[in-house]
C-alpha cells in the first residue's frame, strides 16, 4: 500500500470544488444502486404474485432477512478492514445452538457464552494483525472450530428459542412489517456509527490507508479488533434473530450465511478492498438477495430439474446488473 | 378411467365414513431441501408421475413441486413462507431439519394449511409425518449381519449425514442391534452421506488404520462406494449391507454369480413422497381420524428377491414404489388401530 493512494474519503476535501461534485454524484449512483435491484426484485414478485404485496405477505417473505442483513453486516465489518470472514456462517450456526440451550436453560451462562465468542472474534482480528496472517485461512480454519463446536452443544437438532426473543421475532407492529422496521433501524444505527462518527472514519480508513492511519498515530491493532468484534456482535445477534424465527435450532442452520453475507456486502456497494462499504446497501443488498433467491424463484413456477440452477443464475444476475452499473461511475 | 375415480372416491367413502370435500379444486405443494443424489432423483420421479396422474384425473388442482438449492433450513423455511404466500392447500415437505423449521411449519397451519412431512420429517404437533422406522432397520441390519456372520468379530459403520434425524435413528438402531449381538463389536465410523463417493472416500481414510472387519453396516447410498475402497485397498470383501441402490444391488449379483456372496439390503422407498401426497389429499378430503404420526415399512430385498427387482430400476437409481391412493388409505387404517 503506498502512501500516496489515499483513500476516498480522506482526500476528498483536498480536492477541487467540481471534482467533489462529480465523486458526490457518483456516490448517490452507487448508493441508489442496491436500492435499485430492490425496487426491480420486488416489482418482479408484485407481478409474479401480487398477494405477496401485503402486510402478511412482507412479513413472511423477509422476515428470514433480518438474519442474513445482521449476518451481511457482520461480514461488512470484516470487509471494511480489507479482511475477509468465511466463518460467519458457522459462527452463527454455534450462536444459534447456544441460544436455543443454554441462553433458555441457563441465561447468565448463555450470555456468557456468546459474549466470550465475541472476545474470540476480537482475539482473532489481533492475531490476524499481529502475524500478519491471511484472514481467509484463519477464518475458514475457525468456521470448522465454530461448527464443530455447535454440533457439541446440540448434537442433534432441537433446544428452544428463548421466550422473550420468540416475542420480539413475532411482533406485529401497525403498519409497517416488523422486517421492514427492523431492517431500517440495522442500517440506520450501523450507517450513523461507522459513516458518521470520527472513530467510523478511522475504522474505514483502516482498509483504505492503513499507512497513513498509522503514521497519524492510531493503532491498527486497535481498529482490527474492533471490527472483528464489532462482526461478532453482529454474527451474535444474527444467530439470535435466525433462532427467534425458527424457533428451534440445527448446527447446520447458519452455513449458508458465509457466502450469502459476502455476496450481500458487494451487491451492497462495498468493495473487497478499500474500506469502501456502505450499511445501508448491504442490508438492501441482503434484502435483495433473501427475496431473489427464495420468493423470486418459488413464484416463478419453474420445473424442478431447473430450479436450483435458476437460483444460481438470478444471483449471478443480480450481482452482474451491480458491477455493470457501477462501471459507469468510473 | 372415471370409473376408476369414482371407485377410489367410493373406497375413500367406505373407509373413512367421513369424506365430504371434493379435492379437485385443492391445491398441493410440494417443498423439497435437496435433490442431489439418487435417492432423492427417484423421490422426485415417483411424485411427479403420481401427482400427475392425479391432477390429470382430476382428483387434485394442482401439485407443484419446489427444490431449494441447498441444504440449508433458513432456505427451506423462507420457501415455505412463500408457498403459504402462494395460497397452497397443502404442503408435502421432506424437511431440512425435525425442529429448525417448525416455525415456519406453524405459521403454516395457522393460515389454514396441511402439512404432511416424510422422510426428513418436522416436529411441529400440527403437522403429520409418515414415518419409516429406520430404528428398526439399523437394528435389522445387524440382526441379518448376524446370520451372514455367525460367528461375530468387527463392523464398521458408515453414518450419513450428520446432524439429521434419520442418521441419529439407524444409528440408534444399530448400537441397539450390537447391543443384543455382543459377538459384533463397532471398531470405526466414518461419515458417508448417503452418497457413494464420499463413502468411497471417507472408507479408504479409515481403512489403513482398521483391524480386520467383518462387515459393514451402513445407511444406503454408500454400499459401493464401501466396496470400491476395500477393493482398491486389496483388503478382504466385508459383508455389506446395501441400501437398494441400483449400483450397489448390481455390484451384489456380480458378487453372487461369482462365489455366491450374501448379504441385505433395505432402505425407505424414495416414492413414499407419493403416499405422504395422498396422505395430504386424504386430510384435504375432510378426513378428521387420521393420526399425525404414521408409521409405514421400510422396502426390503433379500438374497432370493434382489435379482427379481434389480432389472427395474434405473441406471444409477435406487429401487422404489409408487404408493396408490388404496395404499395409503391401507396404511391409514393400518394406523389407526
Amino acid at each position: 500500500m503506498r502512501p500516496e493512494m489515499t483513500a476516498a474519503s480522506l482526500d476528498a476535501t483536498a480536492r477541487s470544488s467540481a471534482e467533489r461534485g462529480a465523486l458526490a454524484r457518483a456516490r448517490l449512483l452507487r448508493g441508489l444502486l442496491p436500492a435499485l435491484s430492490l425496487a426491480l426484485v420486488l416489482a418482479a414478485i408484485a407481478w409474479l404474485n401480487p398477494r405477496a404485496i401485503s402486510y402478511f405477505g412482507f412479513s413472511l417473505m423477509l422476515n428470514l432477512a433480518i438474519p442474513i442483513a445482521l449476518a451481511t453486516i457482520a461480514q461488512m465489518f470484516v470487509i471494511s478492514g480489507n479482511e475477509l470472514d468465511l466463518s460467519i456462517g458457522t459462527f452463527v450456526g454455534f450462536v444459534g445452538c447456544v441460544t436455543a440451550t443454554w441462553l433458555k436453560d441457563a441465561p447468565l451462562i448463555g450470555v456468557a457464552i456468546l459474549l466470550g465468542s465475541i472476545g474470540v472474534y476480537a482475539l482473532l482480528g489481533a492475531l490476524i494483525h499481529l502475524r500478519n496472517l491471511p484472514s481467509i485461512v484463519v477464518t475458514l480454519g475457525m468456521s470448522f472450530v465454530w461448527q464443530g463446536l455447535a454440533i457439541l452443544v446440540l448434537p442433534k437438532p432441537g433446544g428452544k428459542a428463548p421466550d422473550w426473543l420468540l416475542a420480539i421475532m413475532s411482533f406485529k407492529p401497525p403498519l409497517i412489517p416488523f422486517p421492514i422496521t427492523a431492517a431500517l433501524l440495522i442500517g440506520l444505527v450501523v450507517h450513523f456509527g461507522l459513516m458518521r462518527t470520527s472513530y467510523g472514519v478511522i475504522l474505514r480508513g483502516s482498509g483504505g490507508n492503513p499507512a497513513a492511519l498509522k503514521r497519524a498515530g492510531w493503532s491498527l491493532l486497535r481498529t482490527k479488533i474492533v471490527l472483528f468484534a464489532l462482526a461478532g456482535l453482529f454474527g451474535v445477534l444474527s444467530g439470535m434473530a435466525l433462532i427467534g424465527i425458527t424457533t428451534s435450532a440445527d448446527a447446520n442452520i447458519g452455513n449458508g450465511y458465509t457466502l450469502l453475507s459476502i455476496a450481500g456486502v458487494i451487491l451492497g456497494g462495498g468493495e473487497f478492498v478499500g474500506g469502501r462499504v456502505s450499511p445501508i446497501g448491504a442490508v438492501i443488498g441482503a434484502l435483495t438477495l433473501a427475496l431473489a433467491a427464495s420468493p423470486l424463484l418459488t413464484f416463478m413456477h419453474i420445473p424442478p430439474d431447473w430450479q436450483v440452477a435458476a437460483n444460481g443464475a438470478i444471483l449471478i444476475i443480480v450481482l452482474a446488473a451491480r458491477v455493470l452499473i457501477s462501471r459507469r461511475e468510473r | 378411467m372415471k370409473k376408476l375415480l369414482a371407485l377410489s372416491a367410493l373406497a375413500a367413502m367406505l373407509a373413512s365414513g367421513t369424506a365430504l370435500a371434493d379435492t379437485s379444486g385443492k391445491k398441493i405443494a410440494f417443498s423439497n431441501n435437496y435433490a442431489g443424489n439418487s435417492w432423492r432423483q427417484a423421490m422426485l420421479d415417483s411424485y411427479g408421475i403420481v401427482t400427475k396422474k392425479a391432477v390429470a384425473d382430476k382428483i387434485v388442482g394442482a401439485a407443484d413441486i419446489f427444490t431449494t438449492a441447498d441444504k440449508e433450513v433458513p432456505t427451506q423455511a423462507a420457501q415455505v413462507q412463500n408457498l403459504i404466500l402462494q395460497g397452497y392447500d397443502a404442503i408435502v415437505i421432506n424437511a431440512a431439519s425435525p425442529d429448525a423449521l417448525n416455525g415456519a411449519i406453524k405459521q403454516a397451519c395457522d393460515a389454514g394449511i396441511t402439512v404432511v412431512s416424510f422422510d426428513g420429517t418436522v416436529t411441529e404437533p400440527c403437522a403429520y409425518r409418515v414415518v419409516v422406522d429406520f430404528k428398526d432397520m439399523g437394528k435389522q441390519e445387524v440382526e441379518q449381519m448376524a446370520k451372514f456372520q455367525p460367528k461375530g468379530g468387527n463392523l464398521l459403520e458408515i453414518r450419513g449425514l450428520a446432524g439429521t434425524s434419520i442418521d441419529d435413528a439407524i444409528h440408534a438402531g444399530i448400537l441397539e442391534g450390537v447391543a443384543a449381538h455382543p459377538e459384533f463389536k463397532i471398531v470405526g465410523s466414518v461419515t458417508g452421506d448417503w452418497d457413494q463417493t464420499t463413502a468411497q472416500k471417507a472408507v479408504a481414510t479409515i481403512l489403513p488404520s482398521l483391524p480386520d472387519v467383518v462387515g459393514i453396516v451402513d445407511q444406503g447410498g454408500d454400499g459401493y462406494g464401501a466396496a470400491q475402497a476395500f477393493a482398491a485397498a486389496g483388503k478382504p470383501r466385508p459383508t455389506i449391507i446395501m441400501g437398494n441402490r441400483q449400483d450397489e444391488l448390481k455390484w451384489w449379483k456380480e458378487q453372487k454369480d461369482k462365489d455366491g456372496y450374501k448379504t441385505w439390503s433395505a432402505s425407505i422407498a424414495p416414492g413414499v413422497s407419493s403416499l405422504a401426497f395422498w396422505v395430504a389429499q386424504q386430510v384435504l378430503d375432510g378426513r378428521k381420524d387420521i393420526p399425525h404420526d404414521l408409521l409405514v415399512p421400510y422396502l426390503a430385498f433379500t438374497q432370493d428377491d434382489f435379482e427379481a427387482a434389480l432389472p427395474k430400476i434405473k441406471e444409477g437409481g435406487v429401487a422404489t414404489h409408487e404408493y396408490t391412493q388404496e395404499d395409503a388409505l391401507a396404511a391409514i387404517k393400518a394406523n389407526i388401530k
